[in-house]
């Protein structure tokens, strides 16, 4: 498992999070439970299976739902 | 070109004022019907785009958004034709939105200004041995870093080499910087004010001391209580009700004008940004001054507070012991000061340093058997003899006699505040140590104060002697005070004050007092920053600074009245606009979307004030 830090645009509205957790969530790979959406800090924190999917499937996902990926590193969980 | 769309929305709100404006201007001033109605229409076109993209993404990952409602809407108002309120509608959502980015910006520049304390770069020993400037997410654990005077330290580390002092103010707050040279440890986020340190990485980024302040306050200002919880499944709810609750009107009704204002008027942005934002504000006011609220329901829990119950040493004293008086008896003094000093040497408590310091060159032995009782003090084996060293119950337990000049003696210093040291060999009393711990400067005002607040019961519960704490308490006017008492004693105290009603605040440094943190509804700890305390506990005052807790008491209560305010306002809001809708001919589809996007600007400009709270004097 690898752990990811995203951080995104200056999220807006509480309904960004759920929008951005429901897409993420969706994904094959990604540990459900350890996903946060930070409102106040416009931040992504998500733990994932690297052998299943790759960060950049992540940060495209988050891109095609309109919200800008600043940065995203991933470390090991 | 989604993308395009969406990038652009600054730009495409102001296009889509000028149209609406030039479409008033021909309309009442220069009576152009037709150029008017076509601004309008391209307006609303434009407009809509943004909003409508936003939607079809929502849509996408099945969450019903306002996005959706007001799309919707607007399509609606263009197939009749009303292309006024299409125009008007979609101008004010993005031109709300606009001032709610903003707005919200400020509500978080509390937190912003301590991330940007955070270090960015770090000098990082390449392989060649030169030193280059590298972005601070390329520094690894183990890395050789060098600062230089005026950086910021880069990560929590060790000094391999150099000299230097280092303002810590950002992580103990004493602003009065340290010595640091090889073997130190240096925190990240702490200032070299002169000097040059070389030092090699222990911990970084989010590891660091510093990096997790951070992400407590972050997650803090996240942490969501029972009621936003609540308000979120609401709002999940609500949205697709609004929109099947328009449907329905239509169908019976065949008014889609009714049908689309409901949509607008059933927008839930208010209450859905309500709490988050006063929780943001009064996290974020916190931080600042040294207080850390972890999350809503802290707050809430914390606002109702009516007893507060205090650990002693290290929360109303300072915590760093002194010995105040030693009383000798036996022949043998330099003897009996040399069993006290190796025993004491064994023990990290914080009377035994003090004895140590106290003592320093006495002659020490070999300390064979040491046996710490907990809630009493240490027997230990030393050259043959048995010693004890504590307070009194340990000595009755092994059976030590105290003549009658002792018992003066000691009962002197109990009335003089001090706490007792006894020392025993093989069951002979042979040395008293009354040893005392000043208060904290102002801490009697600052308990005054919470007083005045409205804090009904302030209690001392300590490991003391009892002489000791009714002093502390008759000086402090505590409402109670409770000496001789174990961890274990306190909790079952702090369990017993709950069960009969009351909200109980537990202050503690957090060393030995974990049970109680963790019992009382709210636990507070004394954090110097590097304290796991900091994790456990509900509420930490960084810096130990006690004289933050009463503003940490009214900041917490004027946020959840900051909360309520914001609930009243947004679920009154919707209430009025739907009874308006119903039962009056003014509302429509413009004015709707005027008063929605006015009360989420209320709401969040409300949840401002929160920032510059300030505790007033007295």
């Amino acid at each position: 498992m690898k752990r990811a830090t995203i951080q995104l645009e200056t999220l807006t509205c509480p309904s960004c999070m759920t929008k951005i957790e429901a897409a993420l969530k969706g994904l094959d790979g990604v540990n459900k439970d350890t996903l946060n959406v930070s409102f106040s800090s416009s931040r992504a924190r998500v733990e994932f299976d690297e052998s299943k999917l790759a960060i950049e499937t992540i940060t495209k996902r988050i891109s095609d739902l309109g919200y800008e990926v600043k940065k995203a590193q991933v470390k090991d969980a | 070109m989604q993308r395009l769309i969406l990038r652009n929305k600054r730009p495409i709100t102001l296009i889509s004022a000028i149209l609406v404006s030039g479409a008033y201007t021909s309309h009442y001033l220069l009576h152009q019907e037709p150029a008017a109605q076509v601004m309008m229409l391209i307006a609303s076109v434009i407009g809509v785009l943004p909003i409508a993209l936003q939607a079809y993404q929502a849509l996408r990952v099945k969450v019903v958004s306002i996005d959706v409602l007001v799309t919707i809407a607007v399509v609606g108002a263009l197939i009749i034709g009303n292309y006024e309120e299409s125009a008007v509608v979609t101008f004010l959502f993005l031109f709300g939105d606009y001032l709610e980015l903003r707005t919200l910006n400020k509500t978080r520049s509390a937190i912003r200004e301590l991330t940007e304390m955070a270090p960015e770069s770090a000098l990082k020993m390449m392989e060649d041995g030169s030193y280059q400037e590298v972005d601070i997410d390329e520094v690894d654990v183990g890395d050789s870093l060098r600062v230089l005077t005026g950086a910021k330290i880069p990560v929590d580390g060790q000094v391999v080499s150099g000299e230097g002092h280092v303002n810590e103010a950002s992580i103990t707050g004493e602003a009065v910087p340290v010595g640091k040279q090889a073997g130190d440890q240096v925190f990240a986020g702490t200032i070299l004010d002169n000097g040059t340190l070389h030092i090699t990485a222990d911990r970084v980024g989010e590891d660091t001391t510093f990096g997790r302040i951070i992400q407590l306050v972050e997650e803090a200002q996240d942490a969501k209580s029972e009621a936003e919880r609540f308000i979120d499944r609401f709002a999940k709810w609500y949205t697709p009700a609004v929109l099947v609750l328009a449907f329905i009107v239509w169908l019976v009704s065949r008014n889609i004008e009714l049908a689309i204002t409901i949509l607008v008027l059933g927008c839930p942005g208010a209450l859905v940004i309500g709490v988050p934002v006063s929780n943001v504000a009064g996290i974020g006011n916190g931080a600042r001054q040294g207080v850390l609220l972890k999350g809503s329901e802290v707050i809430h829990d914390f606002s109702r507070v009516d007893t507060m119950v205090f650990d002693k040493t290290g929360t109303l004293t300072i915590g760093h012991p002194e010995v105040a008086q030693i009383k000798m008896y036996g022949e043998d003094q330099e003897e009996t000061q040399s069993l006290l000093y190796s025993v004491e040497s064994q023990s990290d408590h914080p009377l035994a340093r003090a004895i140590v310091k106290h003592l320093a060159g006495a002659a020490a032995h070999d300390v064979e058997q040491t046996d710490v009782v907990k809630g009493g003090g240490i027997l230990a084996q030393v050259k043959g003899r048995r010693v004890a060293v504590g307070n009194m119950a340990l000595m009755r337990q092994e059976g030590v006699t105290m003549d009658e000049q002792a018992r003066q003696d000691a009962a002197a210093m109990e009335r003089a505040g001090h706490s007792i040291v006894l020392t025993g060999v093989d069951g002979q009393l042979r040395a008293l140590v009354g040893i005392r711990d000043q208060l904290r400067p102002g801490v009697g005002e600052d308990l005054g104060r919470l007083r005045r607040m409205g804090v009904k019961n302030l209690v001392l519960l300590s490991g003391d002697n009892q002489g000791t704490v009714d002093l502390v308490a008759s000086e402090l006017g505590l409402t109670q005070a409770h000496g001789h008492m174990l961890p274990e004693d306190k909790a079952a105290y702090i369990k017993d004050l709950q069960q009969q009603g009351h909200i109980v605040a537990f202050v503690g440094d957090g060393v030995n007092d974990s049970p109680s943190l963790a019992l009382a509804q709210i636990g507070i700890a004394m954090g110097s920053g590097t304290d796991v305390a900091i994790e456990t506990s509900e509420v930490v005052l960084m810096n130990s600074d006690f004289g933050r807790l009463p503003h940490a008491l009214g900041l917490a209560r004027a946020t959840a009245r900051n909360m309520r305010q914001n609930i009243v306002i947004a679920v009154g809001v919707v209430l009025v606009l739907l009874f308006s809708l119903f039962f009056s001919s003014w509302m429509n589809m413009s004015i709707g979307m005027l008063v929605h996007e006015a009360s989420i600007l209320v709401v969040i400009l409300n949840g401002m004030r929160l920032l510059r709270y300030r505790l007033r004097p007295r």
